[in-house]
């Protein structure tokens, strides 16, 4: 199997925040904390507004696997990069090291004391037994134990955020892109509504339309 | 002769050490996988299919292959274009 990975469609993520909810729902994911989040570029300019939905990217060689002190981080078979709370001292280098500001640290105390670090597990727990509630509370649900994907992919109502194996869901983006074309050819009326199956059809002169 | 001898060695041996550099080195941090520092992480297909919520899904207890099928054929569903055709 090739690795976990989510590709998230520029041209179809509608700005919904329907996988943030999702995600949250799923993971009962503390105030404060978002493991996932919608960006949007361009806001209002018609055209050019595009939005992406960002968690954790699970690199192949993660930045904050590196930077990590006390070393908690640790990658699965899948390719999931995953960490320890039970480890975890809460020092935020990894929210340094991270492109994606994927880590989040909840506020543990007074005074803006930072918590243990929580990020998207791609729905994989942690470091606990399978499905048992120590790990639900510490890490959230795992899905890939029961079979399934991560919940913000699979309720992503555009399929704009595709998660799961690489090399899957970039067959499927790429059959998308061959199909509908890339950029400015995705906009306009042939797009929504269904390309002429004649471009040359014209109104018969002296009718109404 | 000797130092022909001694040239032809160095050479050899520049030639040696210059292979060394075809070598490729791992580039990826230590790979952790399934048990970390005593914690318990098992494999995700080594659960039992029956214990997901809702829906029990179809694979085979312990069998990774089976499982991989199971979640490509769940991760095949994004995929509009072929529901549509």
């Amino acid at each position: 199997m090739a690795r976990m990975k989510f590709l998230c469609d520029a041209e179809r993520c509608i700005e919904c925040n329907g996988c943030v909810t999702a995600c949250k729902q799923e993971n009962e994911v503390p105030w404060g904390v978002n493991r996932r989040r919608v960006v949007t570029i361009n806001d209002g300019v018609i055209g050019a507004e595009k939005s992406i939905s960002v968690a954790c990217m699970h690199c192949s060689d993660a930045p904050c696997m590196a930077v990590c002190p006390v070393d908690c981080f640790y990658r699965t078979d899948e390719g999931v990069v995953l960490h320890d709370k039970d480890l975890c001292i809460g020092c935020g280098y990894c929210f340094y090291a991270c492109p994606f500001g994927a880590p989040q640290f909840p506020q543990a105390g007074a005074f803006g004391l930072r918590g243990k670090m929580d990020k998207c597990t791609f729905c994989a727990g942690g470091p606990e037994k399978d499905l048992s509630r120590e790990e639900f509370t510490k890490y959230g649900s795992n899905r890939l134990a029961q079979g399934k994907l991560p919940a913000c992919a699979e309720m992503c109502s555009t399929k704009a955020l595709l998660g799961g194996d690489g090399d899957v869901i970039a067959d499927i983006y790429r059959q998308r892109v061959t199909k509908r074309g890339k950029g400015s050819e995705v906009w306009g009326w042939g797009t929504a509504y269904g390309r002429p199956d004649n471009p040359q059809a014209r109104p018969v002169p002296g009718t109404k339309s | 002769m000797r130092p022909a001898k001694a040239a032809l060695a160095l050479l050899v041996v520049a030639a040696v050490a210059g292979l060394a550099g075809c070598g490729e080195r791992e580039q990826v941090v230590v790979y952790k996988q399934g048990k970390y520092q005593g914690k318990p992480d098992a494999k995700p297909w080594s659960n039992d299919p029956s214990a997901a919520v809702y829906t029990p899904q179809k694979w085979t207890q312990g069998d990774q292959t089976s499982w991989e099928n199971a979640l490509k054929a769940r991760n095949l569903t994004q995929n509009e274009y072929t529901r549509a055709e």
